[in-house]
């Protein structure tokens, strides 16, 4: 079963429909975008029930059980409810700026996917400057926190937007010199080619010792903090912010944030397999199945910190990142090139 | 592939708003804003000379040049949150002891 | 009409929309959020140009420091934009609109000058890897080293400037209080 022929197949049959190049290549890209856009939303729905799932047995409780088997119809009569909900705009919010912010952050989340490769061929566009496109795309995150807590005219969204902005500023930049000094070892931005370098199990830049482990772990702490999840969800600090920068909104806005939420979870894991752990590559089974075990282990693995740690208080997280995490990515940048340039374990 | 010189006339438009943006506003942010704009029209054109004499040189002028919009930035800030504090203000009209 | 061209134009016509709309704003907050709408328009451009890797840093180093740096300065200095109101309309400010007018006109003419016969022909052909990371950082660490490594001296400058000219003076604080 091969999922790239059956593409292709189909490309073949719009061309030959006779319809001008450029009006093929449109559909194509739009039946894309709508194809990731669906996967996506399957994916986050399914990330939003089974975090539920994780965290109730982490707590030894069951979770949802009642609507379906082990309650897997939940998270959809969730999103069913949250779509039919009342959109309530407060009357002194920025209007402007209160509707774009959410439609930013789920439009940048969705965006990343253009250079994230689900397998084999299976790739939106491979761009020559791939992991770069996905920072780029992401830094508009910040943007919209800062216009959901500002637009909202509250103070504890104006407090926990300006602090989740903060935050995600502060962990981009040892996220990035981590992701640098896998750049580094690859000798390319491109998605597909840092894939194709890693093909044997032991050429998985996690295992390229001693950069690999470290570059990983800086990675994931920071990815952490990019998602504002735990220990490091100071932003939605429910006990001392309510709810951080989305107080006021509801509904279909409110579903916006919390989607663009779990696929941003998605997608820096995804990033995790793809840049450490070989993305695609794997024995037996399709490459896709291959890319998505590793990104769901991941994902885990952030749910698994999200329900074992407390959270952090602020200034502590300001120095973690500053003063520990920071000096440690450049410090393992600078072992990763001279690994590279004096050719050791250079396997 | 779209003629340069239609870049070009782009870069120069956006160069007059960000002109006309400084000499209409008071709001200081706004001015900076602006001057970015003009850097960036700029930038523009550049990128654009550099694709018609096909050359990267240019690429890598751009680069720099947002290094340093970046300083600007930073340090350009500092000097508004300075005023600001001094004044309780950033209306430019409002800094005007030099005058009498 | 090739889908270049009406990109082209779409992306024209938002980046102006943009900076226009982001001069005429009276809330710095939408203005920053006009400003971003203009710089990724201009992005595209830069697509278009083969400028892809100028590109993402435009979007990188504007989006992800610049403009969150403003929204911050905005957030802290708490401008909600109504101290501009009642001075909007004052004589002779329109009067000024002019010198960016003139400017505009002197310079399509002189790219008319340009656009004739010998230069436009130019640039019609790259090659495919143009504006590729690897052509840009092959001229920036061999021929550009120099400047290259000034603006992280640079940037140094800046860093400790912002942060002595930001902090509060802890000293003065004590005796105002």
């Amino acid at each position: 079963m091969e999922i790239t022929g059956i593409f292709k197949y189909l490309y073949e049959l719009l061309q030959s429909t006779g319809l001008p190049q450029v009006l093929v290549d449109i559909i194509a890209l739009a039946s894309a975008a709508v194809m990731i856009f669906g996967v996506l939303a399957v994916i986050a729905l399914f990330l939003v029930w089974w975090e539920r799932k994780v965290s109730a047995h982490i707590q030894q409780r069951f979770g949802p059980m009642r609507t379906g088997w082990h309650g897997w119809r939940q998270t959809i009569a969730d999103a069913v409810k949250l779509l039919q909900k009342e959109d309530i705009t407060p009357s002194t919010v920025d209007r402007p700026v209160f509707f774009w912010a959410p439609v930013i952050a789920f439009v940048a989340a969705f965006m990343v996917y253009v250079t994230i490769p689900f397998g084999d061929g299976l790739i939106v566009s491979d761009l020559n400057i791939g992991i770069l496109f996905i920072i780029a795309i992401t830094t508009f995150t910040i943007i919209s926190l800062l216009m959901a807590g500002w637009g909202s005219n509250n103070k504890y969204a104006l407090l926990g937007g300006m602090r989740s902005a903060a935050q995600v500023v502060s962990y981009e930049v040892p996220m990035v010199v981590s992701v640098l000094a896998v750049i580094v070892f690859a000798g390319s931005l491109s998605m597909v080619d840092i894939v194709q370098s890693q093909a044997k199990i032991y050429k998985w830049y996690f295992f390229r010792l001693p950069f690999g482990p470290i570059a990983f772990f800086t990675y994931i702490i920071a990815a952490t903090a990019e998602t504002n999840r735990t220990p490091f969800d100071l932003p939605e600090a429910e006990q001392e912010l309510v709810a951080g920068f989305n107080v006021e909104y509801s509904g279909m806005k409110f579903a916006m944030f919390f989607l663009a939420e779990f696929v941003n979870m998605f997608t820096v894991s995804a990033i995790g397999a793809t840049l450490f752990f070989g993305g695609w590559q794997g024995p037996l089974l399709p490459s896709w199945v291959w890319f998505l075990v590793k990104t769901f282990a991941l994902v885990f693995v952030l749910m698994w910190f999200r329900w074992t740690y407390p959270r952090l208080r602020v200034d502590q997280l300001m120095e973690f990142s500053w003063k520990f995490l920071l000096p440690v990515s450049f410090a393992n940048l600078i072992l990763a090139g001279w690994m590279k340039y004096s050719g050791w374990f250079n396997w | 592939m779209v003629p340069i010189p239609h870049f070009l006339i782009l870069s120069a438009l956006l160069f007059a708003t960000g002109t006309a943006g400084v000499i209409i506003s008071r709001n200081l942010i706004i001015m900076f804003m602006s001057i970015e704009l003009m850097l960036n029209a700029g930038n523009l054109a550049i990128i654009a000379f550099s694709r018609m004499n096909n050359v990267v040189d240019g690429h890598v002028f751009v680069f720099l040049i947002l290094t340093v919009a970046a300083a600007e930035a930073a340090v350009g800030l500092a000097i508004i949150i300075m005023i600001f504090r001094n004044k309780e203000s950033i209306n430019a009209d409002k800094f005007s002891l030099l005058k009498r | 009409m090739t889908l270049e061209v009406v990109i082209f134009y779409f992306a024209a016509a938002v980046a102006v929309a943009g900076a226009v709309m982001m001069i005429l704003q009276r809330n710095p907050v939408a203005s920053v959020m006009y400003l971003v709408i203009s710089l990724v328009a201009q992005a595209i451009l830069y697509v278009q140009l083969q400028a892809l890797f100028i590109g993402a840093l435009l979007i990188i180093v504007y989006a992800g420091a610049i403009l969150v740096l403003f929204l911050f300065v905005i957030m802290i200095l708490n401008l909600r934009g109504e101290e501009f109101r009642n001075e909007k309309h004052r004589p002779g400010r329109a009067a000024k609109i002019i010198i960016p007018v003139v400017f505009f006109l002197e310079v399509v003419a002189i790219i008319k000058q340009l656009a004739a016969p010998p230069a436009a022909g130019r640039a019609t052909e790259v090659a495919a890897d143009f504006g590729s990371v690897e052509m840009v950082a092959g001229r920036l660490f061999r021929e550009y080293l120099f400047p290259f490594e000034l603006t992280s001296i640079l940037l140094l400058v800046a860093i400790v400037g912002a942060v002595v000219m930001a902090k509060r003076d802890k000293g003065k604080k004590e005796e105002e209080a």
